[in-house]
This record gives C-alpha cells, structure tokens and sequence, in this order.
C-alpha cells in the first residue's frame, strides 16, 4: 500500500454551457476502503463521477490518481489507469454475449491474435462463481433483469483489476439477497487493498458498508467524516442544508367516493392479480423496491402498456386497455416517472409541452395556431409558478423541478379526476420538493383522486392517506396511514413471496 | 419446465447447443432455401447445374454482389450503412479501363492494387464524413452516391471502355476456372473468409458488433469508435473497388449503367443473409449466402417460366419477408428470454 | 365530481416569445434556404443566357413537380424520423397501372388515374402497417418494397411502353395555367395540396403530434399520441400522393413504363433534407423543403442552360446536400474554436460564446 491516497480530487469545477454543474467538489478515497459519496439529487455527485471516469473533463481543480496528477480525455485512459465506474444505467451492447460484454477490447489472445473463447468463457464462468450467481456466460445481453445487468457491469469491474471502482447508485434495483451478495464482494474488494467508492440514497446501507462518508449540496463539497463519528440525522441535515420537517405539509381532506377500481390486473412476467381502489380526496402510495411492478401497475392503469387480464374502472365505467386516449377521456392524468423521456418533449417549447394533452380542444374550425396554444398555456404555467422567460422558450435546459411544474400543468390542464404521479420528486431541490407536496396536498383537499408511487419511504408516509406495498409484482400489503410505519412496509417490499406453488401453476398452465 | 437458455451452463451439453445453435442460425436457413431454388430449378432444366456454363455461372454471377454485400455487411453492423457502393463499382470499373487505355504493359496484379485502393480512397471519403461529421451514414451517402456517380459519368463522357481496350489475359480472367471454380468467385471466397475471420476472431472486429448494438455504450466503454466506423467505410469502398476491377474482367465493358443500383442489391442481400439493419448482429456468411441466393433466383425465374422481369417484385418479396421473420423470431427469443428470468427468480 | 383548480390565481405571466418577429422568421434553416435560393435566381437572372426566358420556368415547375408533390408527405415522414424510399417505385407502378387499365382494360383515364390512385395508397398502407404496427425500420422496409413495387411494375409492362393517350389528357399536363404564363397547369394541384398539407402539418393537433414523434416518440405516447396511426397515415398517404405523381409523369411525358421516375426517392429526400429538415426528425418545415425544391430545380435548368451535363449538376446536387447537413456541426465546431481562442484573450467574453455556442447546438441537436 502506497501512502498517497488513491483517489484525490480537489476543488473541481464543471459548467455545461451556462449551467454549473460542479462548483467544487473534493473527495479524497485511501486504498483498502469504502467510501460513500451521499448528496440529494443535483448535488453533483454523478458529474464528478464522469469526471474520475474520463467522460467528462474537469474545467478547474486538483485529480491525482495514487498521487500523480491526471487529466483523463476518455474512458479508454481511465480504464488504463485502473479506474472503473459502474453507472446507475448498466451500459451493455443488447446482442453480445454476456461474456463478450465483460471482456470487450481485451479479450484473451491465443495463438495468432486470434480470440480465444474457451478461455474467456471459463474465466467469465469464474467470475460469475465468486459473485455467486449462475448465468450462462453464452446467453446474449438481451432480456437480463436489470440486478443481472449490474452483476454483469460488476463483473466487467472485477476483471478490470481496478485499484479504483467507483459504484453509482448500484443498489437501486437489487433486493435484499442480491445487496448481500454485492457487499460481500464490495468488502472482498476492500480487503484486498482497493479504493471503492459508493454512492447511494439508502443510508443503512452507508452505515452496513461503508468506513468514511463525503456530502456534497449544490455542487459543493460540505463535509467528510468517519461512518463511526457520525449519524444519520447529522448527514441529513449536511445534505438539505436545512430542517426537513416541513416537507411532508399534508393536510387531511374529505375522503369521497371511489374513483378508480383496477380489478385482478395481470401481465405475464410483470404484475399480478393486482386489485385496489382510490377515491376522491385520497392519496394511495404505492411502494415497494425498484423493479417490483409499481411503474408497470400504473403503466398498465393509463394504457401505455397492455395487460393480460383484469379492468379498470373509473366512476364504474370501464376504461378500454391501451389506449391513453380513452384513460385521459376518462379523467386519468399521469405523471411519469422518467421527466426527459417520457414526461415531456425536453426539445418543444413550453407552450406546446403544457397543451400537448388539451391541443384537441384548442382548434378553431379545425385548425391550431401557437396563439391558441399560447393562451392556453400561459394561465396554467403561471398557476404553478413555472419558471420561464418566454413560452416558446424549451423545456431542455429547465431544471428538474421546473420540468416537473411543465408536466404538472399539462396534465392539470386536462382538469382529470384521478391523478397517477410516478417518482414525484425524484431529481428535485428541496425547495421545490416541498412545493410539490403541497400541492398534490392541495389537489386532494379540493377532490381530486391520487395514485402516488414513490421510492423514498417518507415521501410515502409523509404524503399517503393509504400505502400499498408491492413486491414481485403482487400487493402484499394494504397499510392505513397510521399502520404504515418503516418496518411494516419493507418487511413487506421485500417479502418472500409465499404462494410460490400457485405462481408454478399459473406458469404451467 | 421446458429447457431454457438460462438453466445452468453445465447442463447443456455442447453437442446439445452446437445443434440448438444450428438450428437457429439463419445461415443454415436461407442456405436451405438457397439449396432448394438450385434443386427445383435443376428439376425443371437440368442445364442450369449439370451443364458446365450452367454450373459455372452458378458460381460465377454472384460473385460481384458477394464482394459488395461482405463490404456492406460490416458497415451495417456498425449501424451504419454505405448506399454509394454502386457507384464505387462504376467510378473503379472506369478507372480500370482507363489504366489498361493509359498504361498499355501495366500488370494486371496492380491494376487489382489500384483500382482496390481507389476504391478505399473513395470509402475514406465516406467514413470520414460520417465519424467526424455526425450525421447519418444514409444521408452522407446518399450525398456521395451522386458526386461518385457524376464524377464516373462526366470523367466517362461519351466513351465506355470496350473489351478491346483491355488486355486479353485480363479478360481471360472472366471466365477462367480453377478445378471447375471461376477465379472471380475464388476471389471472393478469399475476401469473404478473410472477412469473416476477422470478424469473429479478432478484437477489433468485435467491437464493431459492439458499436453497432449500442453506439453510445460504446463511447462509454472507451471504445474507439470513430477509428473502427472509418475503417469499416474504407474496407466497404475498396471491396467495392475491387468490385468495380472484377465487373471489368467479367463483363469486359464498362458502360454508364455500371453499378447502377447494386447498393440496394447489397443492402437485400445483407438483410436476407440476417444483418440487422440497426446492427450489432448478422454474419458476412449470412450476407454472402444471401448474395447468392438473390443472384440465382433471379438466374432461375426464366428458367421455370416466369418472366424475368419480375426478378425485381421476387427480390422485393423476399427483403420483406426477412426482415418480418427476423421479427417473429427475436420477439419469440425476447419472450423464452424473459420467461427464463421470471423462473429463475421464483427458483 | 369536481375538477382540480388552483386556490392560487394565475400570479404569473409570461410574453409569448422570447425574440422578435424578425429574429425568429430571419435565424433559421428554412429561411437560410430561401435565401440562396434567391440569390441563385438574381445571379442566374443576371448572367445565365435564356434563364429569364419564360420557358425556363415553364420547364422547372413542369420537371420538379413529382418531386414538390411526393416532398409534401415525405417532409412529415421524415420528421417522424422515419423515411420511404419506395415513392419512386410507387410512382412507376402508377404510371404502368394508368396505362395497362387505359389500354388493356380500356378504362378513361380519370378511372384509371382512381384506381392507381388507390393502389398506391395500399402500398403506401403496407408500408405503415409493417413499419407503424410491426414495428420494423422503415429503412429496411422501404429498400424492400422499392424493389417489390417497381418489380411489380416492370413485371405487369416487361420493357414496353403504352404512349397510347388521349391528346386531350396529355395537353392537359402541359397547359399553362392561363394561356402564355410561365406556370404549369400542375401547379393548381400542387397548390392544393400544398395548402392541405401546411394546415396539416403546421395547423393541426395531427401535425404537433408528428413534430412530437420525432422528437421523443415515449412521450408522446404518454400524451396520448397515437403514434401508430400517425405513423400508418402519413405512409398511406406518401404512397397516394406519389401514384397521382405517377400519372402526372405518364401522361407528361404521354408514355407509361415499368422504369420511369427510377431513383425519384433520392432527388425528393435530397430535397427535403437540403430544406432543412432533419433526418434525425422533429425539425424542419414545409416553406424549407419547397425552397429546397425549387432550388434543386434552379440550379439544375440554370446549369443546363450553361450545358453542363446532367453528371456535373448531379455532383453540384450531391454537394450540396453533404454540405447542407454538415453545416449544423461545421458551425458548432468553428464557434467552439472561436470560443476557445476568445478564452485566452477574455474568459468572460469566451464564457459567454460557449454558453452560446452550447445553447445553439441543443437548439440545433
């Protein structure tokens, strides 16, 4: 073991065109320790990665690998270097084999430069053991869950011999099991003398794994401390910068009629005999782990995806599948959990993103002008306060948190009675999170039906009237407010499912 | 439980899988039908196989197209596509002329040599564009398909090169045969095996699968992307223009229509062959057997008495029914894929 | 039930456009475009003999009026970032089908013209059916049914031509549109549609849809956008479209053959593209794609006028199109070299052209 550190970045700054990413970030990892790197969304953690990763180049500011300064131009140098990165997105070629995907651009050579497959295929085979998991090195890349896809990008990690391994968010669709597993290999790793560092929003896991822990806010860094010396509320409070209890100003509202009835809902491979109802005034949470169905559920509710079997009902009346015209006439609104790509057209001006659902309404004798659009648009942007100079100005540079106010008022617009919100705050400031609380509250108070997925567990205690918990794509639990508490509902997120006999016969009937 | 891909490696057998795999491939399959125009034909005539003309134009007609779908073949896999082959083909065919015209004595291994090269210079210009330029393969190509083709007709004027401006032994070499095998085929079989070699074999041809099934992956990985896409246009441009030599020795006039629509040739028989149009997959074996089998159907369609003017409908029919059985396939793959996974977790 | 309002009032408003009038109609593609097009016209006007002459405009609107017409829905295609290149295919199958069915069926040729005109919306519907519902690449797809329906065409006709027309029909395509003007008779048409297709695709809730398509096809469909049929219609009607091009061209000419209006697909996306639409979709508006048009028009008869061959001006053609696709990331390069020497000298000012030349190559893509 060296006595430079392994990893040193100091005072490193990165601005995208007018927007600063990263004002000054410092984090200073040793050899042979866990090191997590903790910040709200937009802290500027995952920039800073890309800088030690080669994607980006840092505009100012100390990096020092293993104590020589470096300045990586791509990913190949940071590689070389014996750096390796795990992204929040696995970054797989789909028609590779897995094997072919752990070894690109430095497969094992046999004679003549040729390939040599046998070897590669052991060694993958190798690796797959000591990760303990059993994926046929052969298969493609294609249809791996995405916990096999990370196994697959840790693998690629190990095989690197990285002496730097950086984790971004990696635990985010794992359970219970399959943490386990990848802290296993994490402390193996450790113990061997490399430098990993760790990025997640789960704060046990922190304290489960990690020796030293770095907070970033704003693009700054806040604060390093020992996992030992500090607490959970102590980091919390670094990150917010400020106290939290007013985030969650629910406030009780009359709770009506049912609004949505979805009856024995079920899609092959993804949800199952999934019933619940919602009514006027009331907020349902829906939570449970990442990849546990709760996206697909409400995908499936609206009609962007199509089920097997089961209704929808809305006021009694049947909502057709597939068909997001149909829910939308029927007062459905949805909000989705990925703003850029499925929330708005980040490339279409404000106006048009705000009446893209109503635009139909707007004609006069059949034709649509921007004037029509733009008054429209312009009362229901100001209602939410987006921040905008102009309506024709586009959605791609707004922040996450305006982008959010958009989609908001585009489907507010459309005055639905049943609101579905995915991830409602994820990549928001928490200035706007609030905001945003308060106004699903609002929503409520004056009779709308909501339908909220959330995964940050006090986001659903704090909003939710009722809580139901889905894992494995089945509800396996119905929590009233005062029921729900931390424990209850991730006993029953990551429950093992019990009526595996009944899912056998589903299947082989 | 049926078997599925996902059950532990151990317990297939390689026997098992070589067979499974072949069963699978899409090379196997479009050789069978492949095989089975040849025989029906033959039942019809038996001139067009046991005949020697008809055995060696067999081999001999796809020759042209087998070299321009192999180069094809690689530019597609990297998610690209090169549609200016065609008049690569006719600039080069020109250009060949020209040099027997121009240099009388010159030997006929560096007119190969040149018109090759010419052909990668052409390809350079291509790949250039592309990987520095960011915009589409289709659209740049596109673009140069006119400047190549106008560049060929105005260099060409009014004059075409006829048999007698070129030296006999190069044109011997249309229809000369090694152990009943036409050179020019040979010629290609070689290109075609080099080719496939590397693809499979070497790292670089690896990562162009790789850029093809997912470019920005790629960029992340630290790929050299840029570096991989260029060659893959350079080596599409000069097995055009080796194309463009062999259309010379073969036809032995090299007239303005040189070329003329062979890129969307190339492009069918690549699709046939199993390419993915998006990349990432498919074979040069796939593409040449398609070039092959695109080429003798349209040899066979006279043959058993449908005019041959609807070769073109046959060939449309059949680009069509590739790519929705390509389709039918992977979705059925996606769905066993997932399947697999769905028991894994309750296992 | 009530509907979900706001307690609070609108407290904010906003202007509607965040540059004048004469910014937002002056910095764009399209009117880049129209400007050299009208440079080209004073220049040729100014030195090309003959250019001015009435003729010459009589014969480019009488030449580029397939390619205007099939422009219309190829520019919506295109901004769904999809393409077809079987339009040309469609147009020779067309221009057969008129022929065969007045010849052999001996149908007038209004009913006939009906006919081609529905075959070509079948193909046009096999095209969105297999692209829009199957889901495979219209690249792919199109290559293939541009072999397919010109295989269909030369197989119904072999190599021979039907010239055998009614004079009134084929006048009827070479008239002017009032007796001695410059402007062709197909021009009334073309206005039409013209017209039909801007409300479309500028003025209507289908056209935004498009637009969205192109832009991140997810969220439209998580607006309600129904992709697949957008997708469907606009092929189903590049295909009618391109079979009334196709009898234009027939009775034009007064001749129906299996290969006329061969590589029309590349002329009428060079067109489209060089009018500033981008092959990537989501950009692009119809004014460009005629300028675009007419320019590929000018530059070919002005460059005939000067006896050219058809071999340069196809290189001039080709150029163009290279060049016109490459200027977006030309000039983001050379503004991102501007911007680094300006850092030496001033950071401040070099901040700002970056943050310029950033914002510009998103607006851009």
């Amino acid at each position: 073991m060296t006595d430079s550190p392994a990893l040193v970045l100091r005072d490193v700054a990165k601005s995208f065109g007018a927007v600063v990413a990263l004002r000054s970030g410092s984090l200073e990892v040793e050899p042979g320790s866990i090191h997590a790197l903790v910040g709200e969304n937009g802290a500027g953690k995952s920039t800073l990665v890309k800088i030690v990763a080669g994607v980006h180049r840092r505009d100012a500011g100390t990096f020092q690998l293993h104590g020589t300064d470096v300045d990586f131009g791509s990913t190949a140098e940071s590689k070389a270097a014996g750096v390796a990165v795990i992204y929040q997105e696995p970054t797989l070629f789909p028609d590779l084999s897995v094997t072919e995907n752990i070894f690109m651009g430095r497969q094992p050579l046999g004679r003549g430069r040729r390939i040599d497959r046998a070897a590669m295929y052991a060694e993958a085979e190798q690796l797959f053991n000591r990760l303990g998991v059993a994926i046929d090195p052969r298969r493609p890349a294609k249809g791996l869950s995405i916990a096999d896809q990370q196994i697959i990008e840790i693998a690629k990690a190990i095989s690197l011999d990285a002496s730097v391994l950086i984790m971004d968010e990696p635990t985010a669709a794992l359970s219970g099991v399959e943490v386990e597993r990848l802290f296993a290999v994490a402390r193996s790793l450790r113990d061997e003398g490399r430098a990993l560092v760790f990025i997640s929003h789960r704060f046990d896991e922190v304290f489960e794994l990690c020796d030293t822990v770095t907070v970033m806010r704003d693009g700054d860094y806040v604060s390093t401390d020992a996992i030992a010396d500090t607490s959970v509320d102590r980091i919390v409070s670094r990150m917010v910068g400020r106290e939290v209890a007013e985030l969650f100003p629910k406030t009780t509202a009359e709770i009506g009629d049912v609004v949505l009835e979805v009856d024995g809902l079920s899609s092959l491979g993804t949800f199952h005999d999934v019933s619940f109802t919602v009514r006027s005034g009331e907020i349902v949470g829906l939570a449970g782990l990442v990849g546990a169905g709760r996206s697909e559920i409400a995908r499936a509710v609206f009609g962007v995806d199509t089920y097997d079997t089961g209704s929808v009902r809305m006021s009694g009346k049947s909502v057709a599948a597939h068909k997001p015209r149909a829910a939308i006439r029927a007062g459905i609104a949805f909000v989705p959990e990925d703003r850029r790509k499925q929330g708005l057209v980040t490339d279409a001006s404000v106006a048009r993103n705000v009446a893209a659902v109503i635009r139909r309404g707007l004609t006069h004798a059949g034709l649509l002008t921007n004037r029509d659009e733009n008054r429209a648009a312009g009362p229901w942007a100001g209602r939410l306060e987006v921040k905008t100079s102009a309506l024709d100005m586009t959605a791609a540079t707004m922040s996450g948190g305006n982008q959010q106010k958009v989609v908001l008022a585009k489907w507010l617009a459309t005055e639905p009675r049943l609101l579905i919100i995915d991830e409602p705050t994820r990549g928001i400031d928490v200035g706007t999170k609030a905001e945003v609380h308060r106004l699903l509250s609002d929503l409520a108070g004056q009779g709308l039906a909501i339908l909220m997925i959330s995964s940050e567990l006090p986001e659903v205690l704090g909003m939710a009237d009722r809580v139901l918990v889905v894992c494995e794509g089945r509800i396996t639990a119905e929590l009233s407010r005062d029921e729900a508490t931390p424990e209850r509902v991730m006993h029953a997120a990551t429950a093992n499912v019990t009526h595996t006999g009944e899912l056998h016969q589903e299947a082989t009937a | 439980m049926s078997d599925t891909l996902l059950v532990e490696p151990s317990a297939v057998s390689p026997t098992q899988r070589v067979v499974g795999g072949l069963l699978r491939s899409r090379e196997i399959a479009v050789g069978a039908v492949l095989v089975l125009v040849v025989v029906l034909t033959t039942i019809k005539n038996p001139n067009f196989l046991f005949s020697s003309d008809g055995w060696r134009d067999l081999l001999l007609s796809p020759s042209l197209l087998l070299l321009l779908a192999v180069g094809q073949t690689v530019v597609i896999i990297t998610r690209n596509v090169d549609l200016s082959v065609g008049s690569i083909l006719g600039l080069t065919a020109y250009f060949t002329g020209k040099l027997f015209v121009d240099h009388p004595g010159l030997p006929i291994w560096v007119v190969f040599l040149a018109g090759t090269a010419m052909g990668a210079l052409l390809g350079l210009v291509n790949g250039a564009l592309v990987a520095f330029g960011k915009v589409p393969a289709l659209v740049i190509t596109l673009g140069t398909l006119y400047i190549y083709r106008g560049i060929f007709l105005s260099w060409a004027g009014s004059d075409r090169i006829n048999a007698g401006d070129m030296p006999s032994d190069f044109l011997a070499l249309g229809t000369k045969t090694i152990l009943t095998i036409p050179v020019l085929t040979i010629i290609g079989f070689v290109v075609l095996a080099a080719v496939g070699y590397y693809l499979y074999t070497a790292r670089g041809g690896r990562e162009l699968y790789a850029i093809g099934s997912d470019p920005d992956a790629a960029v992340l990985y630290g790929l050299p992307t840029r570096t991989r896409v260029l060659s893959a246009f350079v080596l599409c441009g000069a097995l055009a223009g080796l194309a463009g030599v062999v259309y010379a020795a073969r036809y032995g006039t090299v007239s303005s229509g040189a070329g003329y629509g062979m890129e969307l040739q190339a492009v069918g028989a690549a699709v046939i062959g199993g390419v993915a149009i998006f990349g990432g997959s498919g074979t040069v074996w796939g593409a040449a057997i398609g070039a092959f089998l695109l080429v003798t159907i349209n040899r066979a369609l006279p043959v058993v008495g449908i005019s041959d003017f609807w070769q073109r409908a046959v060939v449309g029919a059949l680009i069509i029914a590739a790519i929705v059985l390509d389709r039918v396939f992977s979705a059925r793959e996606e769905r066993r894929l997932v399947a697999a996974r769905d028991e894994m977790r309750k296992s | 039930m009530t509907s979900a309002t706001l307690d609070r009032s609108a407290s904010r408003t906003y202007p509607a456009y965040s540059r004048p009038l004469w910014r937002r109609a002056l910095f764009t593609r399209e009117f880049a475009v129209i400007a050299l097009l009208i440079a080209v016209l004073f220049y040729s006007n100014a030195n090309v003999p003959n250019f001015d002459s009435p003729l010459t405009m009589y014969y480019l609107f009488l030449d580029i009026a397939p390619i205007l017409l099939i422009a219309l829905p190829m520019t919506m295609i295109i901004i769904t970032g999809e393409i077809d290149l079987s339009v040309a295919s469609v147009v020779g199958l067309s221009s057969v089908l008129v022929g065969v069915l007045h010849q052999d069926a001996g149908m007038s040729i209004p009913v006939a013209g009906a006919v081609a005109i529905l075959v070509g919306a079948v193909c046009g519907a096999f095209n969105g059916f297999l692209v829009a519902y199957v889901g495979l690449p219209s690249l792919a797809v199109t290559i293939g049914t541009l072999a397919l329906y010109r295989g269909i065409a030369v197989g119904l006709l072999g190599t021979k031509a039907v010239t055998d027309f009614p004079e009134k029909w084929t006048d009827l395509a070479k008239e002017r549109i009032t007796e001695g003007s410059s402007y062709p008779m197909i021009l009334v048409p073309f206005l039409v549609l013209a017209i039909v297709f801007v409300a479309l695709l500028h003025f209507s809730p289908f056209g935004r849809g498009v637009y969205e398509i192109g832009l991140n096809d997810e969220a439209a469909h998580f607006s309600g956008v129904d992709v697949e049929r957008t997708k469907f219609w606009l092929f189903v009607m590049a295909g009618a479209v391109s079979a009334f091009a196709g009898i234009y061209y027939t009775l034009r000419f007064g001749s129906a053959r299996g290969d006329n209006a061969t590589g029309l697909e590349l002329q009428v996306i060079a067109a489209v593209l060089l009018g500033g639409v981008s092959i990537f979709g989501g950009r692009g508006a119809l004014h460009g794609v005629l300028a675009g048009a007419v320019l590929i028009g000018v530059i070919s008869s002005a460059m005939r006028l000067e006896s050219y061959t058809v071999n340069v001006i196809n290189i001039v053609i080709g150029t163009l199109l290279v060049l016109s696709v490459m200027s977006t990331s030309l000039l983001a390069w050379v503004q991102g070299q501007l911007a680094r020497r300006r850092v030496s000298h001033s950071s401040e000012t070099g901040q700002r052209r970056q943050a310029a030349a950033a914002t510009d190559s998103t607006n851009e893509r």
